[in-house]
């Protein structure tokens, strides 16, 4: 049943083609280059990198020297290298958070909606409710102290605190969708609850759902970086932006550089998926007013 | 165009608004409207009749500008942003289509019309003069009704509060965008008879724009008639409506159900013209059974019927009187009951009724019909009344019901879930909102094709052809069956509804307020069409309206419902004529009807 709620099929003829609807909107266009780079960072930055990014390879903390641009980390490490290998763990975890943010959520959101105002949306809206009130990082901190820090419960951590947001935002719309004729049309004709959900109702609210994934994947970064900072997620000398900043905080006054790189690959991912996710929206919102 | 200008409480010549690319919205818009005196703007959505009246405030939509053309109101030319901001509320007021949307939802509704006294009349004592305003509009004056909020009072209250905030600064001019559009008919009579009253006690000048001949016939001294962006025809209500001179009027008059003559409906063909897609001659030509040649070159002049009736047509001596050859004596009881036909759908004691966390009510009692093969009966009330609450319990839509339901003759379960493919594939239903009706991420061959497939068992490459034969029988092109909901017009996206139902090939439809979004040449359309299917397929229709009009049109039978209950049955003709219960009497008292009007310009004119 994952699957279903996973693979928001809309026929293809209609699904917008991602390089047109980018093409007509410049903040589209931007957060595309944005995720570009970032994504070719974290893919190929290991093999571009000058330098190995676990050896010390002069002075820590030293600013930038020749064949070192970026200058060297609290570890006498260079910089540049470690920033181009430290991506893959941000945006993969990133990544994984955000799917199981999504099928988690969706998957309730769309059964209390359509299930509006019956036990059903009661017993799991109130749950939902429970877990919101968690506050984020003490859920992280506990599952990663009782579970350790791997990064399989850092995922597992980011998708708890997340989904409720989106079971809130998905049972909304799939409540307000649920009342149209089309779908009543389908519920009249008999159809089962799973195609009724699939067919009449994700489809119509993937403008809310869009938008809030921008949102989301960045708090997901944002929230296994917070972990990573604090020391009890992905454990040194493993390169992890959100663990460089954390890593580099005494070396600051002489080589800013070694947190300002990781921060701005942290910015530029974040900035490029709430670019694409708005332009999205926005031509969402053209291609189907009414 | 007689009387002198000094005397006109408006006086708008030569109005051309256009969109930022130059295409023209509205253009050679002459208006004239003396105090005492109502005109009626009469046209179909897309016409330009809110575009025009909001030019009268020098105020149009974002990418929308007027282009060239003079108003004068109560003698003063409104020329340049700053006169037309010193205009707005002191000379000329605007009650807008959506009465609920219009009021400021944090203020109480006296605050309201006391703000308009405030910024337009600093002298005036507002707390006296807004319990005087709201007097003089029939609302009650106590504490506990002034001090309410927008959300607390009925459609018709809140439409009131709008129209004595309107009055408030004593302006020359009022203009009412469809200020009943949406409220039901005894509320719209008692206000369309309030309006006549303020007319009168006040000498006031009002334009009434509206898309409803019969509410305009009920209350307009003149009438102008907008089609694509341009004033067709105008002049004194008696004459335009009785004798049409341009054949659109003609085709509006002849589509406009009327409940006091049932007749049939003359549909005028093809599509209205949008925005942007002005023939060069006259807009109207395409669909035209008068035309000739030089429509299709140049828009015709205007010209004087008589001295006060003028029409831009060239042809308008041989427009065919709009009543003549349509009007069929006695069609309703002629057609009174098919005995010989078995029934269809039989509904025993439906009980029915909404459940909050809070309280419990009941929404329809005891409600029993029949349904014969071939047979339309109609469910009439206003809102409230649990007529849609029933066609939803009937349809299997609605989980808090009791009651029994036989389809041809066996039982049907309440819950749509429980019942069998083959019951649900029997009975269909079609929704009021077009613009709901259709799952925009569907194409129309997707949304019709699915019921062929799900009910019926149909392959999907005989669902393709079954799409096909569907749209042709709906008179839609083939080509629409790759199209999105959002391409279509309401009435076209209606049509699509039905194909959808008919494509299970059901022997009952149940038919929810399916014409009350739509305009009226464009309801004639869709009610023609399901005559002609009930009669090709034998269809059995359950028709729920607000309209008695429409009712007439196409009912053998009619149920009236009051709060839930039925409180008249009976053929539809001898409802009509001679109704027994007071809330059908009142009813049928306050539905507006052309040929109501009709009667009484005979009484004037003889009297």
């Amino acid at each position: 049943m994952s699957t279903a709620v996973a693979t928001p099929s809309p026929p293809h003829s209609r699904r917008p083609r991602i390089p047109a609807f980018i093409a007509a909107d410049r903040g589209g266009q931007v957060g595309l280059v944005f995720l570009v780079l970032i994504v070719f960072v974290a893919l190929f930055g290991p093999f571009i990198a000058p330098h190995s990014p676990n050896v010390p390879i002069g002075i820590p903390g030293q600013g930038s020297i020749g064949g070192s641009p970026l200058g060297l980390d609290q570890l006498g490490r260079d910089v540049l290298s470690r920033a181009l290998s430290g991506g893959r763990t941000a945006l993969a975890l990133g990544a994984l958070a955000t799917v199981a943010t999504y099928l988690v959520g969706v998957m309730l959101g769309l059964l209390a909606g359509y299930a509006r105002n019956t036990a059903l949306d009661g017993i799991t809206m109130r749950t939902v409710d429970i877990f919101i009130s968690l506050p984020a990082i003490l859920v992280m901190l506990v599952l990663v102290t009782a579970l350790g820090g791997s990064s399989w419960v850092l995922v597992l951590g980011a998708a708890v605190v997340l989904f409720p947001g989106v079971t809130r935002i998905v049972r909304t719309a799939a409540a307000e969708t649920a009342t149209r004729g089309y779908v009543e049309a389908a519920v009249a004709r008999g159809e089962k609850r799973g195609a009724i959900l699939r067919r009449e109702i994700l489809p119509n609210i993937m403008a809310p759902i869009i938008a809030d994934l921008g949102v989301r994947f960045s708090w997901s970064i944002i929230l296994i970086a917070s972990v990573n900072f604090l020391g009890l997620g992905l454990s040194p000398p493993a390169s992890d932006w959100g663990l460089m900043i954390s890593e580099n905080r005494s070396v600051i006054p002489t080589n800013p550089w070694a947190v300002v790189a990781p921060a701005l690959a942290l910015v530029l991912l974040i900035l490029g998926v709430n670019l694409l996710g708005d332009a999205y929206v926005r031509h969402l919102g053209r291609s189907s007013s009414r | 165009m007689s009387s002198a200008s000094a005397s006109s409480a408006l006086e708008a010549s030569g109005i051309r608004v256009e969109l930022d690319d130059g295409t023209p919205v509205v253009d050679g818009i002459d208006l004239r409207v003396n105090p005492g005196e109502i005109l009626g703007l009469v046209g179909e959505s897309g016409s330009g009749k809110t575009t025009t009246a909001l030019s009268l405030f020098g105020h149009s939509g974002r990418g929308i500008v007027m282009t060239a053309g003079e108003i004068v109101v109560d003698g003063e030319v409104l020329e340049g942003d700053r006169r037309f901001q010193q205009a707005r509320g002191r000379l000329v007021s605007y009650t807008p289509q959506n009465p609920g949307a219009a009021l400021n939802p944090s203020r109480r509704v006296m605050q309201s019309v006391q703000d308009m006294i405030a910024a337009h009349r600093r002298e005036a004592d507002a707390e006296q003069l807004s319990v005087q305003l709201f007097e003089r509009v029939g609302l009650p004056v106590e504490r506990s009704f002034t001090e309410r909020y927008p959300h607390q009072l009925s459609g018709g209250q809140q439409q009131r509060v709008c129209i004595a905030a309107s009055l408030a600064p004593e302006p020359a001019l009022i203009v009412l965008d469809e200020p009943t559009t949406g409220l039901d008919v005894v509320t719209q009579d008692r206000i369309l008879k309030e309006l006549l009253r303020l007319r009168d006690e006040q000498n006031a000048a009002m334009l009434y724009i509206t898309h409803d001949l019969a509410v305009v016939s009920q209350i307009a001294s003149r009438i102008a008639v907008m089609y694509a962006g341009r004033i067709v025809e105008q002049g004194p209500t008696e004459s335009v409506l009785r004798e049409p001179r341009h054949p659109y009027t003609r085709g509006l008059v002849a589509s406009t159900p009327d409940h006091r003559r049932p007749r049939t409906l003359e549909p005028m063909p093809g599509v209205s013209v949008g925005v942007g897609e002005w023939p060069q001659g006259c807009p109207f030509a395409p669909r035209c059974p008068q035309r000739v040649d030089r429509c299709e070159t140049a828009f015709p002049p205007t010209e004087q019927v008589t001295a006060d009736h003028d029409v831009r047509c060239y042809e308008w001596r041989q427009t065919p009187p709009a009543t003549a050859h349509s009007v069929v004596p006695g069609n309703v009881k002629s057609q009174e009951e098919h005995p010989q036909e078995p029934v269809v759908l039989e509904v025993r004691a439906l009980h029915a009724e909404y459940r909050s966390r809070h309280e419990t009510m009941v929404a329809i009692e005891d409600i029993s019909l029949t349904v014969e093969r071939g047979a339309c009966v109609a469910l009439v009330g206003e809102s409230g009344s649990g007529k849609t609450t029933t066609g939803r319990v009937i349809a299997g839509l609605h989980p808090n019901a009791t009651g029994e339901i036989l389809l041809q003759g066996k039982p049907l379960p309440l819950h749509a879930r429980r019942r069998s493919a083959e019951q649900r594939r029997c009975l269909q239903i079609i929704f009021q909102n077009p613009y709901q009706a259709l799952n925009p991420r569907h194409t129309v061959a997707e949304e019709v094709a699915r019921p062929a497939h799900v009910l019926r068992g149909m392959s999907r490459r005989g669902a393709r052809e079954e799409v096909r034969r569907l749209l042709e029988a709906v008179r839609l092109p083939a080509a629409t069956a790759r199209r999105y909901p959002r391409e279509l017009s309401g009435g076209e996206r209606q049509r699509v509804a039905i194909a959808r139902a008919l494509a299970a090939e059901p022997e009952v439809i149940i038919c929810d307020e399916i014409t009350s979004a739509l305009d009226v040449s464009v309801q004639a359309v869709i009610l023609e069409l399901l005559r002609e299917l009930r009669h090709d397929l034998g269809l059995s229709l359950v028709f729920i309206t607000h309209d008695l009009g429409v009712v007439a049109t196409i009912a053998e039978r009619t149920l009236v419902l009051e709060n839930g209950v039925i409180c008249e049955r009976g053929s539809t003709g001898s409802i009509l004529e001679s109704p027994q219960h007071p809330y059908t009497r009142r009813l049928l008292a306050a539905a507006p009807s052309i040929s109501l009007a009709a009667e009484s310009w005979t009484l004037q004119g003889s009297g």
